[in-house]
């Protein structure tokens, strides 16, 4: 099927590719269908694009590259709901807001995204504890690893 | 809305299967249990409202932003 994106234009994507967000996400819970395309073949940048609405994508990233000791406890609840049976099949992005300049960029650990690769279930899971918020600056984390890549 | 007086360990029970129980008051802080299933999400309303505020603002990525940026940590 073709669907039009934010920022690949229109692109043909395969049913298997669309994941599925049950009760969508807050601020938009009427988006339940999106797939995630990398924003370019090099960077970090992944695209979470919603099939509805051509306009709206989120940017996110792997936080482990960039947050050192990132972790998150899954729910029993949240592995039901996508439902997960092996480690394996979970992906995890992090949203980020983007701002320039770059250094002005922060990341929500508060809220990730979690993924069944498998099953093609989504959803952002909100971290009850307060360890983690919604914006993290991304900065230091960056310029170390530009300098040892 | 609708408005309950409750005592420490009374509840409030909402529809069949969620209960709402006030397990202790200490000076300003009031703890509550909650018995629900497993698929009614509960959050602390300000961590709710600030993801979804976030998410808002997290939407408004310019291309060309992005393409800079992508540039920028390749180099």
């Amino acid at each position: 099927m073709k669907i039009l994106t934010k920022y690949h234009g229109e692109v043909e994507i395969e049913e298997s590719q669309i994941i599925h967000f049950r009760q969508g996400l807050p601020g938009f819970l009427d988006k339940t269908e999106f797939t995630i395309v990398p924003f370019h073949e090099e960077g970090p940048f992944m695209i979470m694009q919603s099939i509805q609405t051509p306009a709206l994508a989120f940017v996110m990233i792997s936080p482990f590259d960039f947050f050192e000791g990132y972790s998150v406890k899954l729910t029993d609840q949240l592995l039901e709901t996508l439902e997960i049976k092996e480690k394996e099949d979970i992906a995890l992005f992090v949203i980020l807001t983007v701002k320039e300049p770059f250094e002005d960029t922060t990341a929500n650990l508060q809220g990730p995204i979690v993924i069944n690769t498998k099953k093609k279930l989504g959803k952002q899971f909100i971290l009850s504890d307060a360890s983690y918020k919604t914006k993290h600056y991304l900065t230091n984390q960056l310029t170390s690893s530009v300098k040892e890549g | 809305m609708l408005v309950l007086t409750r005592k420490i360990n009374q509840s409030i029970q909402i529809g069949q299967d969620i209960e709402i129980k006030i397990l202790a008051v200490e000076g300003e802080q009031i703890k509550i249990g909650i018995e629900a299933p497993k698929h009614v999400e509960i959050h602390r309303k300000e961590i709710y409202l600030s993801i979804q505020e976030e998410n808002n603002k997290a939407t408004n990525t310019s291309i060309d932003l992005l393409r800079q940026f992508t540039n920028q940590i390749k180099k």
